[in-house]
């Protein structure tokens, strides 16, 4: 069909010049036509944004003080966050959420992997049970495992009584908190990233398995020495990702508090994350200078942390 | 001895796949009642008083109030503007989305341009900085430069368009278009935009149902920048969902009813479309 109707233009382009030119337009602008809703968005709504905290970050901006905003201080605020103790309480907090939330929830999701990748009935069931909880808000998530995780009446510390566990107050206690919170993350993504790894583990060649069973290597070996491998770049993938989204934990913490002002993280400011902080500086106190160190110090925060993941993984790869 | 060890190694080669046993089913089906049960717990919540899901043992069955603590939550609360509201962004956002991310996407896969892996690489870079650190300046952008603070086009119009759709379309798309279609139309002396009617949206149509289904998703249960930019008097359904929880004295089974009113579009969608939901989020982890 192409070489039949391939001559016709090809003879009748030399009468139709200004057609020809026109196609000629059209093909060098076309793409930077399609693609340039993209980069305008985020160049106004995303890039300006990000540089134009930077630039505030060195200001002492604050909104309650008018015409404050181009007071130029240099690395005062950065100076400032280094002696606050609160900044250095919501980096711990940071962290350790972080590393509850997602280093089970990777740990399970490659076990969920393995055992979906099994040949079953229900399959598609399986799979959607696991994904639904990802499809339901932060917000609602949240609410209902306030609900759940409740000090006289939540359903966990009754199936905990059964065992002799005494009415846990789950926002009072810092490791508590921590690890009611990353309960909530843990529940909302394990089934996403484990249909992540699942497809990673179909892509995996059968004969590796194969050669690997002639070897005479057992599942388990089989898992870690040919799995395991293949599955690294996806692996590595979900690492970063997880990390990114850990990092900037909000809706849950901010929701899990019961305290009067939900962005103080608890009473004693237990699971008060770095988003939640740099929330309760500028938009409670006004304080669009400081917030905004707050939130470069916590992208280089995530930065640090998402090479060193990196890192760690490649080394992973250097001891196989 | 040694042949039904030779023949036990030989047979996953005709299956590819080993066939579940009784441990994994009943492993598998745990991970699923754990994944359900909290959504369960909602419905069972919403539909009893505040009195009852506060006894010990915990009821587990559904009671028959649903339908007056439903209308309760809409006669206590903004939930029906945040719907409509919600609904108007999520809508918005997601036909631009899928707009843009189609063309975008079909630019990346099938069309040559000076720049093109440079400007690819930088979209994937985007995709890794947190949304949170331009914040502040977006807000003042908004509420003082746009004066958009509290307007719905402070929610649609910086989601118009986004790194991650544009990623998940030319993934498909480099697959799901063939060349020598596209260079057969380019032969009969189709443009570019004829090209995109003609050859790219018929082949896209599954990706896009995904791309919208996960766009819409995002868009109604975003929860972060609603909360800075917009008012209780103007809210989005999580913003009023969050409201209900902040009261001192909480009926909690009024609180879950609204949980489950806010999820209720969703879970909706995604038991319509839950397969290729599925779908679309394996294929889009092995092709990267």
């Amino acid at each position: 069909m192409a070489a039949s109707t391939a001559a016709a233009p090809g003879a009748r382009a030399p009468a139709r010049t200004a057609g020809h030119r026109w196609h000629r337009l059209d093909r060098t602008v076309s793409p930077y036509l399609y693609l340039s809703p993209f980069f305008v968005v985020f160049g106004v709504f995303g890039l300006f944004p990000m540089l134009y905290t930077g630039y505030v970050s060195f200001t002492a901006w604050r909104a309650d003080r008018p015409g404050s905003e181009g007071r130029w201080v240099g690395f005062e605020n950065y100076r400032k966050l280094l002696d606050d103790p609160f900044f250095w309480n919501a980096v711990k907090n940071t962290l350790g959420i972080g590393v509850l939330a997602t280093v089970p929830q990777l740990l399970l999701a490659l076990g969920l992997a393995h055992l979906l990748n099994y040949r079953m009935r229900g399959r598609t069931l399986m799979r959607l049970g696991v994904l639904l909880p990802n499809v339901t808000s932060v917000a609602a998530v949240t609410l209902i495992f306030v609900q759940l995780f409740g000090r006289d009446f939540g359903m966990v510390n009754w199936f905990l009584s059964l065992f002799g566990v005494e009415h846990v107050d789950w926002q009072a206690g810092t490791l508590s908190s921590w690890s009611a919170i990353a309960a909530i993350v843990t529940w909302r993504w394990t089934g996403y990233n484990a249909l992540l790894y699942l497809a990673a583990m179909q892509s995996v060649p059968f004969e590796l398995y194969e050669a690997a069973a002639l070897d005479g290597a057992s599942r388990w070996r089989q898992f870690r020495s040919v799995t395991i491998p293949m599955l690294r770049p996806t692996i590595l993938f979900t690492v970063i990702v997880s990390t990114i989204g850990a990092l900037q934990l909000f809706g849950e913490p901010m929701l899990f508090s019961q305290q009067q002002d939900p962005t103080t993280g608890g009473s004693q400011h237990q699971f008060q994350t770095l988003a939640l902080y740099s929330y309760n500086q500028f938009w409670g106190r006004f304080k669009y200078g400081y917030g905004a160190a707050i939130s470069w110090a916590m992208f280089l925060l995530i930065v640090l942390v998402a090479v060193v993941n990196f890192l760690a993984a490649r080394r992973m790869r250097g001891a196989e | 001895m040694t042949t039904p060890a030779l023949l036990r190694r030989r047979r996953p080669r005709t299956d590819r796949q080993l066939t579940a046993g009784r441990g994994v089913y009943v492993v598998l089906g745990a991970a699923v009642l754990l994944s359900l049960f909290p959504l369960y717990w909602t419905l069972v919540a919403a539909s009893r008083t505040n009195t009852e899901i506060h006894r010990m043992p915990p009821v587990l069955l559904p009671g028959g109030r649903l339908w007056h603590n439903v209308t309760q939550v809409f006669v206590q609360t903004d939930l029906r503007l945040a719907m409509v509201n919600s609904l108007i962004v999520a809508a918005t956002v997601t036909a631009s989305v899928v707009l843009t991310s189609t063309l975008g996407g079909f630019a990346f896969a099938k069309l040559r341009f000076r720049g093109r892996n440079t400007l690819l690489a930088s979209v994937v870079a985007t995709m890794m900085v947190p949304t949170q650190l331009g914040i502040i300046p977006l807000y003042v952008m908004m509420a003082d430069w746009f004066h958009w603070a509290d307007h719905l086009q402070a929610l649609i119009v910086p989601a118009a368009a986004n790194a991650f759709g544009l990623f998940f379309m030319r993934q498909y798309l480099i697959g799901a278009v063939p060349d020598e279609l596209l260079d057969a139309g380019r032969m009969d002396g189709c443009t570019t935009r004829g090209l995109v009617w003609h050859v790219v949206l018929p082949a896209a149509r599954p990706a896009m149902g995904v791309l919208g289904m996960l766009t819409f998703m995002a868009a109604w249960n975003d929860f972060y920048w609603p909360k800075v930019v917009m008012t209780q008097q103007n809210p989005t359904v999580q913003l009023t969902l969050s409201e209900l929880a902040g009261g001192y004295i909480k009926d909690y089974s009024l609180v879950l009813t609204g949980a489950l009113v806010a999820s209720a579009p969703v879970l909706v969608a995604f038991l319509l479309m839950g397969r290729q939901i599925v779908d679309g989020i394996m294929q889009g982890a092995t092709k990267g």
